[in-house]
């Protein structure tokens, strides 16, 4: 805890010692982060099942600007345009978006274990998104011609508000926040969400059935422009909002008492965390389906690397939340090509056995 | 005169609209690559009528449920028919997709349809007649309708007479049509589905009437249903279901069906493919529920 108090900025620590600061490590973290997201999204955007060249497309940009003009085929075009670049936008938003959500509700909850994933967040926000599916051409038709695009995003917001406010109610009691309790609530709220969404397939009909069971594995193969527009608003302001929730949640972890004490206004932290968790999950699950993991295993990494400190742990989330995202997107689309893998399949092969080693080296603070 | 200065006007437009279309990022000039490719076939049927018509030359690639002929194993797998990679379809360079309904996604379907590529949809329906459609649109997209035709005659005329042969059986024997026996919960085939119309056609009679699509129903509509026969997918596919756990099975083992232990196996592209080799099916699956030897 000894790094946590010092880098807490609202305590009056000692200046000169220094010991456990980890902030000129975190800050140049950072940096190594964007500059990975860079490598990254150009990985993105230079993979694929097909050989359409990168550079050409790059010369073809710069090209104008120079007075020349080069003739790109198509098929690159329309493969690097309006393929690759709105799947490479996608993965950052959603995997950003991940993280964060992730290293938030673990602030929140001062629980390493929180992810809208496993305690069910991302089960209401499914149960939304299915809702307007199979619902949207015939109870809810007005509501869905009324909000347009924004519909399958909103819909999966409101699901997804609801069991996290659900989710707090249940596992809180006297101002304290139970971890067995939430794990437990969160199963048991991703299960009723999931017999709700099991009713709703029941009565779906073939083709919203197909287009269900592709949704639900998870998958970045479904970008295209219209669906960014439709998700990046959400996720860009939730992305803008959460540094200023970065020292309230740093005073959280000596507990809520403390942080009352310390002129943290908690409730008013705790409702806009809720509804900043809410907000990006429902978008993120709207737009690709259910992908796990990225929630829990980017900010467990990262704490292990810089520390707990939010202000810095949030922005480094997110960063490393949409690099990750973006090389299993990368592997999902290149492994089998040209057909191509969920890639909820590949973060979860990969995030599930890290899970496991996180459960099994903090047995001990489990067993509460 | 005036038609000079039109057609200065129009190249003049076609270059500013070129420069434009640069600009934003898009640079369509019409005709800079001609695709050089063949042919996707989207859709088990497909892939074999395009074998049936001996123009498999043309075929480059194939999605994952076209799994006959053999040979067509060895083409490049573009994904599942409702879940298709646009980038997989393009790695291919394809001129043509030739698709059954129901491709997707949307998505992708778009993507492709932006790219210049020819995406011809083959409509899918439970009968005679959708079989020869079949046939015909795959071969006037091949570019071999002549040949499409004689196949489709031929085609026409086998399924008639194996039909007419299954309806002559003295009395319509109530099908039961078993896709998984999953926990011992049955999903059964219903109205409007592939199975239902096979069992029609081979002079069966679909013994669940009164639900829609594939649904899992419950023991006592098992019952009520009372099938003289129960048709299973192959053993060897994903969805195998053993003679044992259907004839030890609470509510399908008390039908006649089960007593008389008529349960029948086909391979499921063979029997729900709706393609060239579907009379056969129809007379293979007429026998097994007649009762013919076969």
């Amino acid at each position: 805890m000894l790094q946590t108090l010092s880098t807490a900025s609202h305590l009056p620590a000692n200046r000169n010692d220094t010991r456990g600061d980890r902030s000129v490590k975190a800050r140049l973290t950072l940096v190594g982060l964007a500059g990975l997201l860079a490598v990254t999204s150009f990985l993105s955007l230079a993979t694929g099942a097909s050989d359409a060249s990168l550079l050409a497309v790059i010369q073809s940009w710069i090209a104008p600007l120079t007075g020349g003009q080069i003739e790109l085929s198509i098929r690159d075009s329309i493969i690097i345009h309006d393929i690759r670049l709105p799947r490479m936008v996608l993965g950052i938003l959603v995997g950003a978006s991940l993280a964060v959500c992730g290293a938030t509700m673990q602030g929140l909850f001062r629980n390493p274990l929180a992810d809208p994933g496993i305690v069910g967040v991302s089960s209401g926000a499914a149960l939304g998104a299915v809702t307007m599916i199979v619902l949207g051409s015939s109870t809810l038709a007005p509501i869905a011609a009324f909000l347009g695009v924004f519909a399958l995003p909103l819909t999966a917001f409101a699901g997804a508000l609801i069991t996290t406010l659900l989710l707090y109610r249940v596992s809180t009691q006297n101002g304290k926040t139970s971890v067995a309790t939430m794990l437990l609530a969160g199963i048991a709220l991703g299960a009723l969400a999931l017999a709700l969404t099991g009713i709703l397939i029941f009565m779906a009909d073939d083709q919203q059935l197909r287009d269900l069971t592709f949704w639900n594995m998870g998958s970045l193969a479904g970008a295209t422009w219209v669906k960014i527009l439709a998700a990046a608003p959400i996720i860009i302001v939730v992305l803008l909002t959460v540094p200023f929730l970065a020292g309230g949640l740093n005073a959280m972890t000596l507990g809520e008492a403390t942080a009352r004490h310390i002129g943290i206004p908690v409730q008013g932290l705790k409702a806009c965390a809720i509804l900043v968790v809410a907000a990006a999950t429902g978008a993120s699950v709207a737009v690709s389906g259910g992908i796990g993991f990225v929630g829990i295993v980017v900010p467990h990494l990262l704490r292990l690397l810089i520390g707990p400190d939010h202000r810095y742990l949030l922005p480094a989330s997110a960063l490393l939340g949409a690099s990750l995202l973006l090389v299993a997107d990368a592997i999902a689309r290149t492994i089998v090509a040209p057909a191509e893998l969920p890639i909820g399949i590949i973060t979860a092969l990969v995030g599930a056995p890290f899970f496991l080693w996180i459960l099994l080296s903090r047995r001990g603070f489990l067993d509460l | 005169m005036i038609t000079q200065t039109l057609a200065r006007g129009v190249n003049t437009l076609v270059r500013a609209t070129a420069v434009a279309a640069i600009l934003f990022g898009f640079s369509f000039t019409a005709g800079a690559v001609a695709a050089d490719g063949g042919i996707v076939a989207i859709g088990g049927s497909i892939t074999e009528i395009v074998y049936a018509l001996g123009e498999e030359d043309q075929l480059i690639a194939r999605d994952t449920t076209s799994l006959f002929p053999p040979e067509a194993l060895n083409l490049p797998d573009v994904g599942y028919i409702r879940a298709l990679s646009p980038e997989g379809v393009l790695s291919v360079n394809p001129k043509m997709m030739l698709t059954l309904e129901g491709a997707g996604p949307p998505e992708a379907l778009d993507v492709l349809q932006k790219s210049g590529l020819t995406i011809i949809t083959v409509p899918e329906n439970y009968n005679r007649a959708g079989i020869v459609e079949k046939i015909r649109i795959v071969g006037k997209a091949l570019g071999v309708e002549e040949k499409a035709e004689q196949l489709a005659q031929q085609v026409e005329a086998d399924l008639e007479e194996v039909q007419k042969d299954a309806a002559s059986h003295r009395q319509s024997r109530r099908v039961l049509f078993v896709l998984s026996l999953q926990g011992g919960k049955v999903m059964a085939a219903g109205t409007g589905t592939s199975a239902a119309g096979i069992i029609e056609m081979a002079g069966g009679e679909n013994a669940l009437s009164g639900v829609a699509g594939y649904k899992q129903i419950s023991d006592e509509a098992v019952i009520n249903a009372a099938p003289d026969v129960i048709l299973l997918i192959d053993r060897n596919s994903n969805h195998s279901t053993d003679d044992d756990s259907v004839l030890t099975h609470a509510a399908l083992g008390s039908t006649p069906a089960a007593k008389a232990g008529k349960v029948v196996r086909m391979n499921s592209l063979y029997l729900l493919g709706f393609g060239p080799r579907t009379a056969e099916a129809v007379r293979e699956l007429s026998n097994a529920i007649s009762g013919k030897a076969h």
